[in-house]
């Protein structure tokens, strides 16, 4: 049974690369023409002899990569072939840079900015949440879900937007842009971290808020339900504090259907975070496709998100793994 | 969230006791006993109504030259001490410029009505197509079970999780100038898997209850069933799954839009973050840019929200004893 799931959930993982890593071979190609190959044209006209070697060597590598001549079956082919030795070719706008390394570069900036701001925000967000299911008073609950509500309700973006002209403008405390002070030496010492984490207030902050709503109104809609529960009366017949009740009962239950709402909301603020680092200038993964996508870099546009999907997609798969783990009343059947 | 109201909570006790007694009420008799205690949903609406007013009236009744390039024009002193037009008319709000204007003359509060018609435009278009696709996938999954359930399961599954703004992004970096349709469209055809899970779960409980199994006696055949007792009873699910379309498809538009791959020659919210972004309205200060359009966003989405947890209480009656 539990091989059996494993394996269901390997095969979606697989599904999920293979039906992203298809769309991206095939989006381009329904084109008429090779947008490609035009964009090449377009900077051997540009090139004014300077460059002109350089654009011809793409012109050679991209054609001895991609073999437009042979048949649509064994380009497909090859393109899975590059793509399982996570050749994504060389970036257009960097050339000759490698779009592997472009990625890793930024990579480390993303992973470290999406992944504290989602673990911090479905903390706060869940116990804040659990908070509003357990007190019965309504005035919290006529306040702070309305508020919970404008707050989600303004995209990722535009929150951290209204943010950067609160506190660069307004109110100039923090740093405008980028993920720490050009003029200081990255170093490990406590200047450089201090730096660092300056620079990522403002975005990790409009993550952070616009994403505590979600996490909240989840946690409290489950909250609501599992006070509702018989075990929940039977604990409070026995005469058990309101404490152990709260801690051990409720929120112990409720707590479980959030860590789907992390599988879910995983791809969100990826997505969410792309639009957050270009309005910060932070250089991760999102910068790095806005960069590719006003270049008209290919390549680099494909790697990157052949990259976040498998990274969602890996994480999903991850969250599936642990979900039977930590609750043991779900049993997964095969039909 | 739910009912919040408790001071009417008392005289309606005696409500609350048909209601358990009597479960054969009509959807009809469902709907209107909860609009009258369901807040939530009429504040709603409220709220998305406002917005879809001001957008139509707005765009009916201003001026659309009002929100081209150019329109307001600012002086300035040149050096000899002339007086001449200034090229970037940054003005603030002012009597004839409620909302003042953008760095390139459009007044911001006609360009902010004719470019939320345009966004509602996109999202209404965007869910259309969505709660299509959705509830007929979703229809055939849950009725028919098999196979074609099989590939409607795994096809949903696969796609909810690729970020739908990175497959918009890949896909329109290879487009050519999109159309506020095209986008719609575009945008329901990659955003139905949503309904698809809800309608197929939904399905799934209904229709080995007795009414369908009576239909089924009485000779009525697929199709039939589908239309006259299954679809009657989702309505809820799926005007549930409809709001969150529209919003979905809204915030998804914006989010393309402002990376400067949405439509270029139409006006809308998301060209609108577009420029601002670009043009730097932040750090130049530019309030009256960039505030109107996160205000309108933010007040439509809310809305959504409200309306959204509104049916969920028509279609989930448990929920509207809860707290």
């Amino acid at each position: 049974m539990t091989v059996d799931y494993v394996l269901r959930r390997l095969g979606m993982f697989v599904l999920i690369i293979f039906v992203a890593g298809t769309l991206n071979f095939a989006i381009p190609r329904l084109r008429p023409t090779n947008p490609v190959e035009e964009r090449m044209n377009q900077l051997l006209q540009q090139a004014g002899g300077v460059h002109i070697a350089n654009v011809e060597q793409m012109i050679e590598r991209y054609e001895e990569r991609f073999g437009l001549k042979n048949p649509l079956w064994l380009q497909y082919a090859n393109y899975w072939i590059a793509l399982s030795r996570l050749d994504f070719g060389q970036s257009i706008a960097y050339f000759p840079a490698d779009v592997t390394k472009e990625v890793r570069r930024a990579m480390p900036w993303t992973l470290g900015l999406v992944g504290v701001t989602t673990v911090m925000a479905a903390v706060i967000g869940s116990f804040f949440g659990a908070w509003l299911g357990w007190t019965r008073t309504p005035i919290a609950i006529s306040f702070v879900v309305p508020l919970l509500l404008i707050v989600t309700a303004v995209p990722f973006y535009l929150l951290g937007l209204l943010m950067l002209w609160m506190f660069t403008v307004f109110w100039p405390i923090l740093p405008g842009g980028g993920a720490h002070d050009p003029l200081i030496a990255p170093a490990l010492d406590l200047r450089t971290v201090l730096d660092i984490v300056k620079h990522a207030i403002l975005p990790a902050g409009a993550i952070i808020l616009s994403s505590i709503g979600f996490w909240g109104l989840g946690m409290r809609g489950m909250m609501v339900t599992t006070m509702g529960d018989d075990f929940i009366k039977l604990a409070e017949f026995k005469g058990l504090k309101e404490r152990r009740i709260f801690v051990r009962y409720a929120v112990r239950n409720a707590l479980l259907p959030q860590v789907t709402g992390l599988a879910i909301n995983l791809g969100f603020v990826v997505s969410g975070s792309v639009l957050v680092e270009v309005l910060f200038a932070y250089p991760g993964i999102g910068n790095l496709l806005y960069t590719a996508i006003t270049s008209n870099d290919y390549f680099l546009i494909q790697g990157v998100l052949m990259y976040v999907i498998f990274a969602v997609g890996l994480m999903l798969f991850v969250v599936d793994m642990i979900y039977p783990l930590i609750d043991p009343r779900i049993r997964y059947r095969s039909a | 969230m739910a009912n919040t109201d408790t001071t009417n909570m008392t005289p309606q006790i005696a409500g609350t006791y048909d209601e358990t007694i009597f479960e054969e009420e009509t959807l009809g008799d469902r709907i209107f006993g909860t609009i009258n205690r369901n807040k939530l949903l009429v504040g709603g609406l409220a709220l998305m109504l406002a917005v879809v007013l001001f957008a139509v009236v707005g765009s009916a009744v201003i001026d659309p030259e009002r929100a081209e390039v150019g329109f307001a024009k600012a002086e300035k002193e040149v050096a000899d001490g002339s007086i001449q037009l200034r090229d970037a008319p940054r003005l603030r709000p002012s009597g004839e410029y409620w909302l003042g204007s953008d760095q390139f003359g459009r007044d911001v509060f006609a360009y902010v009505a004719f470019g939320t018609l345009g966004t509602l435009w996109m999202g209404f278009i965007a869910g259309v197509i969505g709660i299509g696709i959705g509830t007929l996938l979703g229809f055939m999954g849950g009725y028919f079970g098999g196979w074609i359930d099989a590939v409607v399961v795994v096809l949903s599954d696969a796609l909810i999780t690729i970020p739908g703004l990175m497959l918009l992004i890949t896909i329109s970096a290879y487009l050519d100038q999109l159309t506020v349709e095209q986008l719609g469209i575009l945008i329901g055809v990659i955003s139905w898997m949503g309904t698809t899970r809800v309608v197929r779960a939904q399905v799934l409980t209904l229709k080995n209850r007795t009414y369908v199994e009576v239909s089924k006696f009485n000779g009525q055949g697929d199709l039939e069933i589908v239309l006259t007792e299954l679809v009657p009873n989702l309505a809820p699910f799926i005007a549930a799954a409809f709001v969150g379309a529209v919003a979905g498809a809204i915030l998804l538009s914006i989010g393309l839009s402002a990376l400067g791959l949405g439509p270029q020659n139409e006006p809308s919210l998301g060209l609108m973050a577009f420029w601002f972004i670009r043009f730097g309205a932040v750090p130049q200060g530019m309030w009256w840019w960039f505030g109107p359009p996160i205000l309108v966003i933010a007040v439509f989405i809310v809305g959504l929200f409200m309306v959204t947890a509104g049916l969920d209480q028509i279609a989930n009656p448990r929920l509207r004893t809860s707290v």
